[in-house]
C-alpha cells in the first residue's frame, strides 16, 4: 500500500506459526484488532485499521479469529516496510495513538432503530468505510468533523458519503444496497479500483446487514454546497470538446453511446447520471479511461478495456472534457491534461 | 485528410476522423487480417500494432494514431513465406474456425518483440485479452511458447517455406 508516508506492505494472516498468526491466542488477536498492537508487543501502523476494528463486536471478531484460524497455513514473510524518517520507528505510532485512537465502546443509541445501530457498527466498525472515504490530516489521522466527506486513496477519488443525494439522480437507499452488492448502479456508475473488491465482499454477506450501512449513511447526509462555479467554456475549451467528440465516437460510442447494445441490455450505467463525470475533480475518470476495469477471468465482474497504452494524454484530456460538457451542467475541470499526466506519473499525488 | 503508416507504407485516407482504425484497414486499405469480433474491445479479434503495442483497433479511432505506426498481420509473411508465429500457428495447427488467430498473432507478435522470453504465465496473462471461441487456446499457447523457446527468430522473415 502505497501513503504519503511511504510503502507499507501487509503481513501474513494465515495461521502459519512462523510468518503467520498461527500462534496467536485470540486475546492477542483481540489486542490487536482493538488497540493496534502486535502479539510481540510492537505497535501496528495505522494503515491497518484497527481505530476502526474497535467498535467490532466481541462475537464477530472471535468469528473473524475462528475464520482465519481455520485457513491453510502459508509460509510468506512480508518484505520490509519502506516508510519515510522518522515514522520508520514504530514508537511513534503510540503518540499517534492517543490523538486517534477512541477505544471507548460505543453503545446503542436508544432512540435509533436497531437496523441504524447494525449499520453504523458495520459501517465504522468491520467496514471501516471511514478508512478511505473520511480526508485525512497531515499525520495520516482522519480529520475530525469530516468524517466520510470523500478523500484520495490510491489514487482514486473516494467519493463523499455524506452528500449522497447531491448527484444528478439522488443515491435511494435501494440502489446504495444494488452497488454495494453487485458493483454497478445503474443510475451512477460502476465500482473500480479499490472500491471494487469491496463491492466483491458485499456480495457475499447477508443483504439485511448491507441495507443496514444503507440506512445508516442516510441518516449522515448534509445539506448541498452552493454550486457557484461558471459553466461558461473557453474557445481552448471548445477545440478540446470537438476533439474530443471525435474520440469519443471511435473509442467510447460502441459501448457508451446512446442507442449502443450495452446502454439498452441489463441496467448498464449511463454517462449522463455517472458519478466520476459529475465529480468535484477529473480524478476517476481519467483513471478509468487509463486503466479500466480488468478482466477478472472466472469472477464474473463487470470489465472495460484499458486505454493507457492507446491514448496520448492530451486526448485522454479531451476526452474528460468532452464528457463533462456533454453530460453534465457543471463548470469544467481546471487542468485536465496536466491532472492526466500526473496521474499517469505518480498515480497516488493528490 | 487522415495520414496513416500501415506495414510501413504511409497512406493519406479521405475519411471521418472518429472511423475506427479496424474499418480503415479492411475497407480503404483491403488489408482483411484483422476481424471484426465484438467491437467493443472484449475479443480481440482486431488486434494490431499501434507502435508496438497490441491494440483493439475496433476502439482506435484513426484521428488518435497520429504519426504512430500501425502493423497488421499482412507484414509478418506470406502464405508462401509465413513469418515465425505464423509458422508455429501452423504447425500446432492453431487455428479451428481461424477468425481470431490474426489477433492472437498480433497480440503475440507484441509481446515477444518487447521480451523475447517470456514465461508460460506471462504468456498466459499477456494473452487474456484475446479469445478463440473454437477452444484452441492451448495450441495457441503452445505455438507462442514454440517461438519463445527459439531466440532471434523473432520479426525476421521465415527462411524456408511450407510445405
Amino acid at each position: 500500500m502505497s501513503t504519503p508516508f511511504g510503502t507499507l506492505y501487509s503481513t501474513n494472516i494465515t495461521p502459519d506459526p512462523e510468518t503467520g498468526i498461527g500462534t496467536w491466542s485470540l486475546d492477542a488477536f483481540t489486542r490487536a484488532m482493538r488497540r493496534g498492537i502486535s502479539r510481540d508487543g510492537h505497535q501496528l501502523y495505522p494503515a491497518f485499521p484497527y481505530i476502526h476494528y474497535t467498535r467490532m463486536s466481541d462475537d464477530d471478531i472471535a468469528a473473524a479469529y475462528a475464520y482465519l484460524m481455520r485457513r491453510d497455513p502459508i509460509v510468506a514473510k512480508a518484505p520490509p516496510n519502506a516508510l519515510i524518517f522518522p515514522l520508520n520507528f514504530r514508537p511513534l505510532v503510540a503518540f499517534w495513538n492517543v490523538l486517534f485512537l477512541r477505544t471507548d465502546p460505543e453503545t446503542q443509541d436508544g432512540s435509533r432503530s436497531a437496523q441504524w445501530n447494525r449499520g453504523r457498527e458495520l459501517v465504522s466498525g468491520l467496514g471501516h468505510c471511514a478508512a478511505c472515504h473520511t480526508p485525512l490530516n497531515f499525520i495520516g489521522g482522519e480529520k475530525w468533523g469530516h468524517a466520510l466527506e470523500g478523500a484520495v486513496v490510491d489514487g482514486w477519488e473516494a467519493p463523499p458519503l455524506t452528500r449522497l443525494a447531491h448527484g444528478p439522480v439522488p443515491w435511494t437507499a435501494a440502489h446504495l444496497v444494488t452497488y454495494l452488492r453487485t458493483g454497478i448502479s445503474s443510475s451512477h456508475g460502476a465500482a473500480a479500483g479499490p472500491m471494487l473488491p469491496v463491492t466483491q465482499a458485499l456480495a457475499t454477506v447477508p443483504q439485511t446487514d448491507v441495507e443496514a450501512m444503507a440506512a445508516y449513511l442516510f441518516s449522515l447526509q448534509k445539506p448541498a454546497s452552493a454550486n457557484n462555479g461558471t459553466t461558461s467554456v473557453t474557445a481552448a475549451e471548445q477545440a478540446s470538446i470537438r476533439r474530443g467528440s471525435v474520440l469519443f465516437a471511435g473509442a467510447c460510442a460502441s459501448c457508451h453511446g446512446d442507442k449502443s447494445p450495452m446502454q439498452r441490455i441489463g441496467d448498464r450505467p449511463s454517462l449522463a447520471t455517472s458519478s466520476a463525470i459529475h465529480a468535484a475533480t477529473p480524478r476517476n475518470a481519467i483513471r478509468m479511461m487509463l486503466e479500466g476495469v480488468p478482466w477478472q477471468g472466472e469472477h464474473a465482474v463487470h470489465d472495460m478495456p484499458a486505454f493507457d497504452e492507446v491514448l496520448a494524454d492530451a486526448q485522454i484530456g479531451d476526452l474528460a472534457v468532452y464528457l463533462r460538457a456533454t453530460y453534465t451542467r457543471l463548470p469544467p475541470w481546471d487542468g485536465v491534461t496536466q491532472a492526466v499526466t500526473d496521474i499517469r506519473n505518480g498515480g497516488t499525488a493528490k | 485528410m487522415i495520414q496513416l503508416t500501415v506495414n510501413g507504407v504511409s497512406h493519406m485516407l479521405d475519411i471521418d476522423p472518429s472511423t475506427p482504425l479496424l474499418y480503415a484497414l479492411r475497407e480503404d486499405l483491403n488489408l482483411h487480417g484483422a476481424k471484426f469480433g465484438c467491437g467493443l474491445g472484449q475479443c480481440g479479434a482486431c488486434t494490431v500494432l499501434v507502435a508496438g503495442k497490441a491494440t483493439f483497433s475496433c476502439l482506435m479511432p484513426v484521428a488518435a494514431i497520429g504519426t504512430r505506426p500501425v502493423r497488421t498481420i499482412e507484414s509478418l509473411g506470406t502464405a508462401e513465406r509465413p513469418g515465425p508465429l505464423q509458422q508455429a500457428f501452423i504447425e500446432h495447427q492453431a487455428a479451428q474456425c481461424g477468425y481470431c488467430i490474426a489477433g492472437m498473432i498480433m497480440r503475440a507478435q507484441a509481446l515477444l518483440e518487447a521480451s523475447p522470453h517470456p514465461t508460460d504465465a506471462e504468456i498466459r496473462k499477456h494473452m487474456e485479452p484475446n479469445l478463440c471461441r473454437c477452444g484452441t487456446h492451448m495450441r495457441i499457447l503452445a505455438a507462442i511458447s514454440a517461438v519463445s523457446g527459439s531466440p532471434a527468430s523473432v520479426g525476421k522473415p521465415a527462411t524456408e517455406t511450407v510445405r
